[in-house]
């Protein structure tokens, strides 16, 4: 059994608590008035290009009022930027539950022999799962009630302006769009209470029903993971650009939360084998998760490649928009955040003796973790702050407040059963496991 | 004596892999082991080198991306400029991502075909050479080692092998 250190406690604590106080201190100086946008405006030198304020949702620009719709315009991003920072930090870890979620199942569909070792620590990391849906479910709510405004479709001023979000109301409607994320959230957290439940009485069984469970249920799971998970993407992200469309939108959140897990699984085993836990794991199971990180990483590149070349060569206004604002106001974290997801575990990740050694493991799963959040940054902060954005309070802010939370809620889920799945049909083989 | 060799044979690949550490572990040496498919973890239980071919695949594949690199470059942007997509802009960097898929495929082609072929020249193999194995049935099913004799008593080998189950034990002079 394992039980929570004090010290890893403590730093959790720690983190979560100097995250709440940023996080307070950076809506509590959000500026509320046009005027404090002024000054916060001639206070910088540089503003000369904000005339060319992304988002579709611009208002047009009168000569006369220029200034202060201008100022309107980055009071709101402003405004929005502590709940933007907010609401990446809680998608970020909640994504990395539910892709662990996801890669458990797959283990259990695919009776992989290699893996059952790591299941606590896998069930460990899904235990998140409900406290970070509900999370960003509720920011998702306040959303709908208007306290802040990163859905620019769920306000009615831009959609009695805007034919084309007209068109699309009556899917982007602010009931309907709870309602289908409530369902996606109650699913996944009922196949995951059930898939934990079966797991833990299948260590105590005569014979390998609960298994059999597990295997069906992981089975069903996957079929509606992969559908409600392409949906929670056009909904959570996709529509913070209501006029932009990408068909393969699902597939590319769902390797970025992929390769996001099995970077965590791989910490946490590394972590946990360090302290003298997992006796069973051995360096070909750390092997097998590196190859994983590298293979989905590549993955990812690809999905990420494919969007932005089809959408460069057919060089369509309304699509482009999408890569046009990025590139112009985010192009180092844009283009940054590609290097790192792709280059990095690519040249380091390569070399197959590489993949045993713990730190180079550590290392690279640190930069992928980086990497997946500048990832989500970009997608959330160009349609919701625009060129108002920089790295600071509200954003590290929300990581560590949410990331100590993950830290206290995962390590808390460890300490409830035994590190062993000792009755899974698979378990010896898992043991003896070797490359 | 030193072209005296002892021919194992063994019927199954657990009983083999057994065999090859005991040898090593006598120190006898193996000169080299013919099975009919690839038995897993057989080199690393014979001493063998760790091959160096995924080094020579990276390299090739460097050279496939340089290859991809030049010939794009000289043929949509020098030789004869090209309207990439509505994108006259006569330069390699703005068209990059066009070419990328192409710079994909190159390395992949040079990387995978010259491994290959560096594959059958390390292995001396070309098209209808006589085939080196000693024994026919080695592509049936059985599994051969062939052990130097070198100095040791032939009569204490021969009961060596016979005790870690090969099937036939054969002294081959050449």
């Amino acid at each position: 059994m394992y039980t929570l250190s004090g010290k890893l406690k403590i730093t959790a604590i720690i983190f979560m608590i100097l995250g709440a106080i940023g996080l307070v201190y950076a809506f509590a100086t959000a500026p509320t008035s046009i005027e404090e946008v002024k000054e916060i405006l001639a206070a910088q030198e540089h503003h000369g290009n904000h005339e060319m304020a992304a988002g579709e949702h611009a208002v047009a620009h009168g000569d006369a009022s220029h200034d202060d719709e201008h100022a309107e315009h980055v009071l709101h991003q402003l405004q929005n930027k502590p709940w933007a920072a907010l609401y990446v930090g809680a998608f970020f870890f909640f994504m990395i539950a539910l892709g662990a979620l996801a890669f458990y199942a797959i283990q259990y569909a695919a009776q992989a022999g290699w893996s059952p070792v790591l299941f606590r620590v896998m069930e460990a990391i899904t235990a998140y799962l409900l406290p970070g849906s509900i999370i960003v479910f509720i920011l998702l709510a306040l959303s709908g009630v208007h306290l802040n405004h990163l859905f620019i479709w769920m306000d009615p001023d831009v959609v009695a302006t805007d034919e084309i979000i007209q068109n699309k109301s009556s899917y982007l409607n602010v009931p309907f769009f709870l309602i289908r994320a409530a369902i996606y959230i109650i699913g996944w957290n009922v196949f995951r209470y059930f898939l934990r439940k079966n797991s833990l009485k299948q260590d105590e069984a005569n014979d390998n029903s609960y298994y059999r469970k597990n295997f069906k249920l992981s089975a069903a799971f996957l079929v509606f993971f992969i559908v409600t998970e392409s949906m929670m993407s056009w909904d959570w992200i996709m529509s913070l650009d209501p006029h932009w469309f990408s068909t393969l939108f699902g597939w590319y959140v769902f390797s970025s939360l992929f390769v996001s897990a099995i970077t965590v699984i791989a910490l946490v085993t590394i972590y946990l084998k360090s302290r003298g836990y997992l006796p069973y794991v051995n360096d070909s199971h750390i092997h097998d998760l590196g190859k994983f990180m590298f293979g989905i990483s590549i993955f990812w590149t690809y999905l990420w490649f494919s969007q932005f070349m089809l959408i460069w060569y057919s060089n369509i206004p309304e699509e482009v928009v999408y890569y046009v604002t990025r590139i112009e106001k985010y192009n180092l974290v844009f283009f940054g955040m590609v290097a790192i997801n792709f280059l990095f575990p690519l040249l380091v990740l390569m070399n197959s003796e590489y993949k045993r050694i713990n730190w180079f493991i550590v290392m690279t799963g640190v930069m992928i973790l980086v990497g997946h959040y500048l990832d989500i940054y970009t997608m959330v902060m160009p349609a919701t702050v625009g060129e108002s954005w920089f790295i600071g309070v509200p954003e590290i802010s929300a990581v560590l407040f949410f990331g100590g939370l993950f830290t206290f809620v995962v390590f808390n889920a460890l300490t409830k059963a035994p590190l062993l799945a000792k009755r899974n049909p698979f378990i010896k083989e898992s043991e003896h496991f070797h490359y | 004596m030193a072209s005296t060799k002892i021919h194992a044979i063994y019927t199954d690949d657990d009983i083999l892999m057994q065999a090859v550490k005991d040898t090593r572990a006598k120190h006898y040496h193996i000169e080299e082991v013919f099975t009919p498919f690839p038995v897993h973890g057989l080199d690393k239980a014979m001493g063998l080198p760790h091959t160096r071919l995924a080094v020579t695949s990276f390299l090739y594949g460097m050279v496939g991306l340089t290859v991809a690199i030049l010939m794009m470059n000289f043929i949509m942007i020098e030789d004869w400029p090209q309207n990439i997509g509505g994108k006259p802009s006569f330069s390699f960097l703005e068209n990059l991502p066009a070419f990328i898929p192409i710079m994909f495929e190159l390395t992949v082609f040079f990387a995978a075909h010259l491994m290959v072929i560096t594959f059958y020249l390390r292995s001396r193999l070309w098209p209808f050479k006589k085939a080196e194995n000693p024994d026919v049935r080695t592509t049936d099913d059985l599994f051969l080692m062939e052990v130097l004799v070198e100095n040791n008593n032939i009569e204490e080998m021969a009961q060596f092998f016979k005790n870690t189950g090969a099937l036939e034990v054969n002294l081959i002079n050449k």
